[in-house]
């Protein structure tokens, strides 16, 4: 538990950076956790090679959730979206440093599936997109 | 005061097993989730356990010993709860899975049978999914009107806005004896009467009452209520609806199957009796055999004696959070409410509070405790919500409060 609440976790979810809304925007989605009534939502502005140039978050929910937003905004600009489109569980919880049981693990990786299904275009994000 | 008319909550934790556990090396569990399960006595578990042992088999037709042992013990745990909630009989206890299916039930069986388009159904703001999602549905497939008695600030049910409904000459009112959230106790019998008086039928949740406090219904006249053996020291998988007899009569049969017939044709079948009527296929026979011993545990510790412990150890919890700097806390006075207290802490999130109360062994529920409309009322995501039961005791609220002072500095708020 110390571990989960470390300083950047707390730090990002009290002082995010990527917090915000991009308008215009070239992709925008959100998503609810059921669970817990987490919400994200994450614009963003890809340039014509397919990189993504800014990102920003909303939404609310616990310093797991919106950290884990903040952290992975920050890990995607610069990168193509091809190469976020492969990103998995896997990479979003080395970036969060973070070992998760099953419930916190849907707060974590909320941000990733609604990033992903921006990304795919699709009408809904759901957990296939992350495993 | 955590001992008083014989009552020693020392002694009553002594006959729960789980509550001797660590959740981790040398954190003791503090359990304060009863109110979404409540934990099982030595004797609950016992009961089930000498059941597979001894006695198992299907009930109801075997002619065999072991058959016949299954089916006295399983229509003795009807009769048992019958007795427990004063029902005038042990036919009108139907054996349900959880108070879900129980109200299910009730929507389906009684709804479809008695109600058509336009009708109006009565419920409240603070309901639980279990007796609202049902009642949507039925209102779907059917074009009924739903109405909502309003919830006030302080957590009351508003009875200006119910009897205002009532002139709109409502079918069904429907409402949760106590909330599981603010731990609002309604009054159950002025609602009831009033319903009557309508010309409606009265059905309760009882899911959070029938665990805490006397419920007689024969005292209260509901025509309708529904309970869970998980949340009053039984098992999980077996609930009951409570019915008027002339209503389960007269109902048509919910699920169809083995037990609830008479007699079955390739093109028809006759339906049983109640409350055969209404449980088809083998029930969960183990499950009510362990409800019995459940009803006896609770009966033995006396329900007036739960229901003062809890309310003791409520207002201490109360008196306690709203001590700390930035608690919220939700719902009535300690006088009005059962078992129950609803919070949230400036700046950080339900489940934040809750996983960090987790590294100190304590558990509480947090999120929207399957009430989204009445969080939406009062306009927040998600709450903590800490909830008691006859073995918790105030040096567990010391617990709790201690954890909230860690949340609070680990989050600096």
């Amino acid at each position: 538990m110390d571990d989960l609440y470390r300083e950047l976790i707390i730090d990002r979810y009290k002082n995010p950076i990527y917090r915000g809304v991009l308008d215009p925007h070239d992709i925008s989605f959100e998503d609810d956790n059921p669970l817990c009534g987490d919400h994200i939502r994450i614009d963003l502005r890809v340039d014509e090679n397919g990189i993504v140039k800014e990102a920003a978050f909303e939404g609310h929910g616990c310093a797991i959730s919106q950290a884990s937003a903040d952290l992975l905004l920050e890990s995607i600009i610069g990168k193509p979206v091809e190469e976020i489109k492969a990103m998995t569980k896997t990479d979003l919880l080395d970036l969060l440093g973070l070992e998760l049981g099953p419930v916190r693990l849907k707060c974590a990786l909320l941000s990733l599936k609604v990033l992903k299904a921006g990304l795919y275009g699709l009408g809904e994000a759901d957990d296939d997109l992350v495993e | 005061m955590d001992a008083f008319n014989g009552f020693d909550v020392n002694k009553i934790r002594a006959d729960f097993p789980i509550l001797q556990r660590d959740v981790r090396p040398g954190v003791r569990l503090v359990y304060l989730d009863s109110t979404a399960t409540s934990q099982k006595p030595l004797e609950v578990i016992q009961a089930m356990d000498q059941f597979y042992r001894q006695s198992n088999a299907n009930i109801h037709r075997g002619i065999h010993t072991l058959a016949e042992e299954s089916t006295a013990l399983f229509e003795a745990a009807r009769d048992r709860i019958a007795k427990f909630i004063n029902a005038p009989s042990s036919r009108q206890i139907i054996f349900t899975r959880n108070t879900t299916e129980a109200i299910n039930l009730v929507a389906y069986a009684w709804g479809r049978a008695n109600l058509k388009e336009g009708d109006l159904v009565i419920l409240t703001e603070m309901e639980h999914h279990s007796n609202l999602v049902p009642w949507q549905m039925l209102a779907a497939e059917r074009n009924l009107r739903l109405e909502f008695i309003s919830v006030t600030p302080d957590g009351y049910l508003d009875l200006d806005s119910y009897r205002k409904l009532l002139d709109l000459n409502p079918r069904l009112v429907g409402f949760a004896h106590m909330s599981n959230v603010l731990g609002t106790i309604n009054p159950a019998r002025e609602i009831i009467e009033l319903a009557h008086r309508a010309g409606a039928v009265a059905l309760v949740d009882g899911a959070q009452s029938v665990p805490h406090f006397r419920v007689d219904v024969q005292e209260f006249k509901p025509d309708f209520m529904a309970f869970s053996a998980h949340k009053m020291v039984g098992p999980t998988g077996i609930g009951v609806l409570y019915g008027r007899k002339d209503l389960l009569e007269t109902m048509p049969p919910f699920l169809g199957g083995g037990d609830m017939i008479k007699r079955v044709h390739l093109r028809s079948f006759a339906p049983n009796e109640i409350p055969h009527k209404f449980e088809a296929g083998t029930p969960a026979i183990a499950e009510a055999i362990g409800f019995k011993a459940a009803v006896d545990y609770l009966t033995r510790v006396g329900l007036d004696n739960i229901s003062q412990h809890e309310h003791h150890v409520v207002e201490y919890a109360m008196d306690r959070l709203e001590e700390i700097p930035g608690i919220k806390v939700f719902g009535p006075p300690a006088a009005d409410r059962g078992g129950v207290v609803s919070f949230t802490l400036q700046g950080v999130h339900p489940h934040d509070i809750s996983q960090i109360l987790d590294s100190d062994g304590i558990a509480i529920r947090a999120g929207h405790h399957c009430a989204m409309p009445l969080h939406e009322k009062f306009g927040l995501p998600a709450t903590a919500r800490a909830s008691f039961y006859l073995y918790n005791t105030t040096a567990e609220v010391d617990q709790l409060a201690n954890s909230i002072y860690k949340v609070k500095q680990i989050f600096g708020s």
